[in-house]
């Protein structure tokens, strides 16, 4: 076999020798067709907002700076930053309680997250704003004796008050289940190390520990902020003049229903590209040491192509609400 | 046999196990184990995987609490403090202070990997001992200068190849100047060819004075380095004494039949 091979190689001519010869890389008419398809759509998607009147691009540029949109915007940012920064330190708590060594207090932040991963977020809104209904009146004092101040909960149980508790104690949920996740993926050997080293229990958790944990941490923490930013738009059932209530309250008056509805969409585009860029570079800053090679900078992966989005981790996150 | 390593000379006991006790649950991982360590003295702890020598190591710096017996560093119980004839755990900082002058080194090396090198070495003397920042940072530089690794002080930890993160982790335990140090396998986790550049900065340590408890499967180095072997098996001291009678003629049938698998 081997021995018909060489001869043939001797008699036959050489081809061409290596250097000259044509590298023909494998055709893909599919995806000529497929660009091709995707082209037309964008053509007719594109022809479609320009051509229909209906979409009222006037209106659209009307509204879409006006003030009480941008107030509707201020509420709707407030909103988000403080159940989010509650959400996530309560969330904290209730991980480092989900750790705990004590089974009452580990089974209480399990039922807690069960509680509130476990019913509907809309559902906890409305319960909030109507607690009047259960406590009319509302007191802090001594557990079982005395009150020190007391008042009406309809006082206090403000639409504001209700959408901050319904959004904040929500989103702790599933920020305790987050941070755990961050907390446990950290090996240890490294609480070990820092332990022989002499460090006490918190100086670990601070210094070693949630550094690392954080890389596990952010990128669901991101996802879960741009949730959040769309997430307050339930509080137009409490009739809080967020801003999709705003534009709501605008179109019930001028029936221009679909354009306020692009204004509110847009600037909760915007917002969340916003938000996602912060999230790059946060996660950026976290995966110090994580690769071998160091980390390259925005500019040198936009140059390189390579600019990844990030997508969301399994189970950390994008769950139906 | 007694199960005390037997080491020539008047120097001080550092370490002092005495009837050292410990289970995971059911299982009894050391049922008694009695041993001292001089000072400036290098033991090595020999055995087959399971025989509790890397608990029994954990103890000494209370990485594992003792369910009985006592062990002491330098007259001071590690994580206990003794009264009316009992002894009582100590919280979570005064177990801290204690274990500054222990430096333990991993086999899976545990530097930390946000953390450049030099952050590697200066953290704890920082902020645990209270140093000063250039005397911390000048003595780290001093530290890796002699573990060969001056050009890394920048690196992170995974930049490294094994040998040289677990050379890190060596300087990182002696910058908290231990008066002891404690070494669990530490070229298990290593390519061969990586092993001698460690064993190197171990051999230079012991030559310095250092007093050092090794766990290990280098019968070689032990051979070479150790003053006293200790041999193992099933969480009692089988044997122990210097090296040249534990490691060429052991009187133990479990002493020979390990060695014979190793050598």
């Amino acid at each position: 076999m081997s021995e018909t091979r060489v001869a043939r190689q001797d008699t036959a001519p050489p081809p061409s020798s290596p250097a000259t010869l044509q590298v023909v890389p494998v055709r893909h008419p599919g995806r000529w067709l497929a660009t091709a398809v995707v082209l037309v759509l964008l053509a007719m998607f594109v022809n479609t907002l320009l051509t229909n009147p209906r979409f009222q691009w006037d209106v659209v540029g009307e509204y879409f700076l006006s003030a009480s949109v941008l107030d509707g915007l201020r509420r709707t940012l407030v909103l988000t930053v403080l159940s989010m920064v509650a959400g996530l330190v309560l969330g904290v708590v209730l991980a480092v309680m989900r750790l705990s060594p004590n089974p009452v207090v580990s089974s209480v932040s399990w039922f807690y997250i069960a509680l509130f991963r476990g019913t509907p977020l809309l559902v906890q809104l409305l319960f909030w704003f109507n607690l009047s209904a259960l406590y009319p009146v509302l007191s802090l004092g001594v557990p079982f004796g005395p009150s020190f101040v007391s008042g009406s909960s309809n006082a206090f149980i403000t639409p504001l008050v209700a959408a901050l508790l319904g959004l904040a104690l929500n989103e702790a949920a599933y920020m305790a289940e987050i941070v755990r996740a961050g907390l446990q993926s950290v090996d240890t050997g490294q609480s070990e190390a820092a332990q022989a080293l002499g460090m006490a229990r918190g100086h670990i958790l601070r210094r070693i520990v949630l550094p690392q944990a954080m890389r596990v941490i952010v990128p669901p923490t991101g996802n879960e902020t741009i949730s959040m930013l769309k997430t307050t738009s339930l509080v137009s059932v409490l009739s809080m003049p967020d801003l999709l209530y705003s534009v709501q309250i605008i179109y019930s008056r001028t029936y221009q229903t679909i354009p306020l509805l692009i204004v509110a969409s847009l600037w909760y585009l915007i917002l969340t590209s916003v938000l996602t860029t912060g999230q790059y570079f946060l996660e950026r800053r976290f995966s110090r040491g994580g690769t071998r090679s160091a980390p390259r900078s925005l500019w040198q992966r936009l140059a390189a192509g390579l600019l990844v989005r990030h997508s969301v981790p399994a189970g950390a996150s994008g769950e139906a609400r | 046999m007694t199960g005390r390593a037997a080491v020539q000379g008047p120097a001080e006991v550092l370490v002092c196990a005495d009837g050292v006790r410990k289970s995971f649950g059911l299982l009894e991982v050391l049922k008694g184990i009695t041993l001292d360590v001089r000072r400036s003295e290098v033991m090595c702890l020999l055995g087959p995987s399971g025989s509790g020598k890397s608990t029994f190591l954990r103890c000494i710096n209370h990485l594992e609490k003792i369910d009985a017996g006592s062990i002491t560093v330098g007259g001071e119980l590690v994580g206990y403090r003794q009264a009316k004839g009992k002894l009582y755990e100590l919280k979570d900082h005064e177990v801290a202070r204690r274990r500054r002058d222990i430096g333990m080194v991993f086999q899976q090396f545990n530097l930390f990997p946000h953390m450049t090198v030099r952050e590697n070495l200066v953290e704890a003397p920082l902020r645990v001992l209270g140093e000063p920042r250039e005397r911390a940072g000048a003595h780290a530089e001093q530290l890796l200068e002699r573990v060969g690794l001056r050009d890394k002080i920048d690196a992170y930890p995974r930049q490294l190849s094994g040998g040289q993160q677990q050379r890190v982790a060596i300087a990182r335990a002696l910058a908290m100047r231990p008066t002891l140090m404690l070494f669990d396998e530490p070229t298990s986790a290593l390519d061969p060819e990586l092993v001698g550049e460690v064993l190197d900065v171990m051999r230079d340590l012991a030559e310095d004075g250092m007093t050092m408890v090794v766990v290990t499967h280098e019968v070689g180095f032990a051979r070479e380095v150790a003053d006293s072997v200790v041999f193992m098996d099933d969480g009692v001291v089988v044997e122990a004494g210097p090296p040249e009678q534990v490691l060429t003629a052991p009187r133990n049938d479990r002493t020979r039949s390990f060695l014979a698998k190793v050598l």
